[in-house]
């Protein structure tokens, strides 16, 4: 227990924490966007599975990164507009459809995976970098600024996803048409498009958060290697209360708390590993049902706007 | 409820063939992406077909397979039913198995059949208590269940991850130096007969004879019918008198509950023991989500369940022969059934479209006053 203590150790597990909150913070963001309007999307798990798939698979035969990440904003756009073409036009069911394109995702990565590949390969990710002058700080130098720019990008789009949502008027028309269709469309406020602008965007966002997996955090691509993550990061706006802070709050916490499940590991403390595993999930549904009960998410979630004739 | 189906065969039929044309449409875009993988689409569908029916034992491992799937649907149409959304029957069916393994493990002096009575009812508490704490945290602490199930899942995994390591594991296991996280073999009378020399058991009997069942509780009790008005219209429900919450989570635990048993029928038909590869589908075959496509695909009844979980569980054998036969690997099965899945549920609206066309026809010279439902909050004023 000692040896969890030291420094070196709570550096470790502080530094493993803020990088492995990217992807949740990505895919989460993203998801915000689409809920605040009123779409569950479901299928993020299977955005960023396909993301994590193309992303690799560019970054490694052209051997350009962005090219890499560019590639999996526009397959993650691309489900996000199938998404929405089914969640607005056809008025489906948002759960069930989102499972389906969880599916396609898991399936075709996987189908791609061994068609194109068939081996687990590396890429060189992103290289660290070492933010002149903050990175010499002692211990917060590692901690934060010693990260690759997927991480930093991550963290960056935080405020900026606030400040859209809070202080434009996007972010206003996104709010309305969530919380009273009716009432934005009489306002002359297109709510269609507005749900076709979100989801699309929560799947660009989607496409990078698995793109920051395959070639920036773990840089292999390996099969079903999100293993749930999506759905965490969708857990994780419900836990944010629809909030980028409360988001950024909820990434935060599950990640650390999973680096510290890590660790725990690499030393050796006598804690069957699968407890320790478990304790992420434990923690988010204890907190989602002391948070949830209190706050209401976006009154038109889940539900489709048709016009009234 | 007035029959305003009747005399509409038409439209009933075009109804009944949705998710037809929805799997068809699967199919031809499976197509498309096996011609971009320089597959010949025909060559790999016929592969498919003949690995899931072309013998007698193809037919038998179809069965197999579409057994659990029945079983997780028929507790998928309960949910979907009672409009709460079960994603958790991977996790429903890893406890449920583990309990009854535990069970065929410990009462080894005990008569064969009360073992396997036992067994199946001991998966069936699993699941229902797998799946009745996401109903719970649903009815009293809002909690979405699609979120918990799903979580549940994770928990479920590493229970089972733990368990086969630790306290469930294989004695022999246990002396070697290198163990393999798995339980023992149940003792051979305590498996479910089967149909030799094929792997068909009576567990596929089992969960047509709950097909039946299932399709009883829901339009011939007043459980069924609470569960289904909770589900419609959860404020007239409520007017109505209904205990709303008491029936969300008694539509989740009876719907893990059949996946819990799905499980126990898999240790007990199938595997004889439990097996972990450190992820769900290492030991459900993914029949946890497959149930939700079955059930779909079955628009939700459970009679209709029965063809369709024998289609997946074509699909999902055909697969392997297609990934030996063309080099397609069969994980192209699930994107099909993944689409089949959003096509089904996008092929709603037209359902919907003509429903309501016929409603308006029947309810002109009708005066309805609907209940004022806009205001209440179920969850608040059900106490």
């Amino acid at each position: 227990m000692s040896d969890l203590l030291s420094v070196t150790t709570l550096i470790g597990i502080l530094a493993s924490g803020i990088r492995l909150a990217t992807p949740y913070l990505y895919a989460a963001l993203g998801e915000t966007f689409s809920q605040r309007s009123g779409v569950l999307n479901l299928g993020v798990e299977g955005q960023m599975l396909l993301g994590a798939f193309v992303a690799f698979y560019v970054a490694l035969t052209t051997g350009n990164l962005w090219l890499g990440v560019f590639a999996a904003i526009f397959v993650g756009a691309l489900m996000g507009l199938a998404m929405a073409y089914v969640t607005v036009n056809l008025h489906a069911q948002q759960g069930i459809s989102g499972i389906g394109f969880y599916l396609f995702g898991l399936g075709m990565s996987d189908l791609l995976f061994q068609k194109l590949l068939g081996t687990v390969e590396t890429v060189k990710g992103f290289p660290k970098i070492y933010i002149p002058g903050l990175s010499d700080l002692p211990i917060l130098g590692e901690i934060f600024f010693s990260q690759n720019i997927m991480v930093y990008l991550a963290y960056l789009l935080v405020p900026i996803v606030w400040f859209v949502l809070n202080k434009t008027t996007l972010g206003l028309k996104i709010h309305a048409v969530g919380e009273n269709p009716d009432a934005a469309d009489s306002l002359g406020v297109n709510v269609g498009r507005i749900r076709y602008f979100t989801v699309i965007l929560g799947g660009c966002f989607s496409g990078i958060a698995g793109a920051s997996m395959s070639i920036a955090l773990l840089n292999v691509f390996q099969q079903n290697m999100t293993s749930g993550q999506g759905f965490i990061a969708v857990a994780l706006v419900y836990f944010g209360a629809w909030r980028p802070i409360g988001v950024l709050g909820g990434a935060l916490l599950f990640s650390l708390v999973n680096a510290l499940q890590l660790w725990i590991q690499v030393l050796n403390i006598p804690i069957p590993s699968e407890i320790a595993i478990m304790m992420p999930y434990v923690l988010t549904i204890l907190v989602l049902a002391a948070s949830v009960s209190r706050v209401k998410g976006p009154s038109a979630l889940t539900k489709p706007f048709e016009r009234e004739a | 409820m007035k029959k305003i189906f009747q005399g509409d065969w038409f439209s009933q039929l075009i109804d009944g063939l949705l998710p037809v044309f929805a799997t068809l449409l699967a199919l031809l875009v499976g197509a498309v992406f096996l011609l971009m993988l320089r597959v010949n689409p025909l060559e790999a569908y016929a592969a498919l077909w003949d690995g899931a029916f072309g013998s007698t034992n193809a037919l038998a491992e179809t069965l197999v397979k579409a057994t659990p799937l029945l079983l997780v649907s028929l507790g998928i149409c309960i949910s979907f039913r009672g409009d709460m959304i079960n994603i958790g029957g991977e996790g429903q069916m890893i406890v449920g198995a583990l309990l009854a393994t535990w069970l065929g493990l410990t009462f080894t002096n005990l008569p064969g059949w009360l073992v396997i009575v036992m067994a199946m009812v001991a998966g069936f508490i699993g699941g229902a208590i797998w799946g009745g704490i996401p109903g719970l945290l649903k009815a009293y602490f809002r909690v979405n269940e699609i979120l918990s199930t799903v979580m549940m899942n994770a928990i479920a995994v590493q229970l089972m991850n733990f368990l086969l390591r630790d306290l469930l594991i294989d004695p022999s296991q246990a002396k070697l130096a290198s163990k393999i996280p798995q339980t023992a073999r149940l003792a051979e009378i305590f498996r479910l007969p089967r149909l030799a020399p094929t792997r068909l058991h009576l567990g596929a009997l089992i969960a047509v004879l709950l097909a039946i069942l299932v399709y009883i509780l829901l339009w011939r009790t007043t459980l069924g019918y609470r569960i289904r008005s909770v589900g419609q219209n959860v404020y007239a429900a409520l007017y109505a008198g209904i205990k709303v919450k008491r029936y969300m989570v008694l539509s989740l635990l009876l719907s893990g509950a059949f996946a819990g048993l799905a499980g126990a029928v898999q240790v007990y038909g199938v595997n004889y023991r439990m097996i972990t590869d450190g992820s769900a589908s290492g030991f459900t075959g993914s029949a946890g989500f497959n149930g939700i496509v079955v059930a779909l695909f079955g628009q939700l009844h459970p009679l209709w369940s029965i063809p369709a979980s024998i289609l997946f569980g074509a699909l999902l054998v055909g697969a392997n022969t297609m990934q030996r036969a063309v080099q397609v690997p069969s994980a192209l099965v699930t994107a099909i059934n993944g689409l089949v899945v959003v096509f089904v549920v996008s092929s709603e609206i037209w359902r919907r479209r003509r429903q309501r066309h016929r409603l308006a026809h029947a309810k002109q010279d009708e005066t309805s006053s609907p209940v004022d439902t806009k205001k209440v909050d179920p969850i608040e004023s059900d106490s």
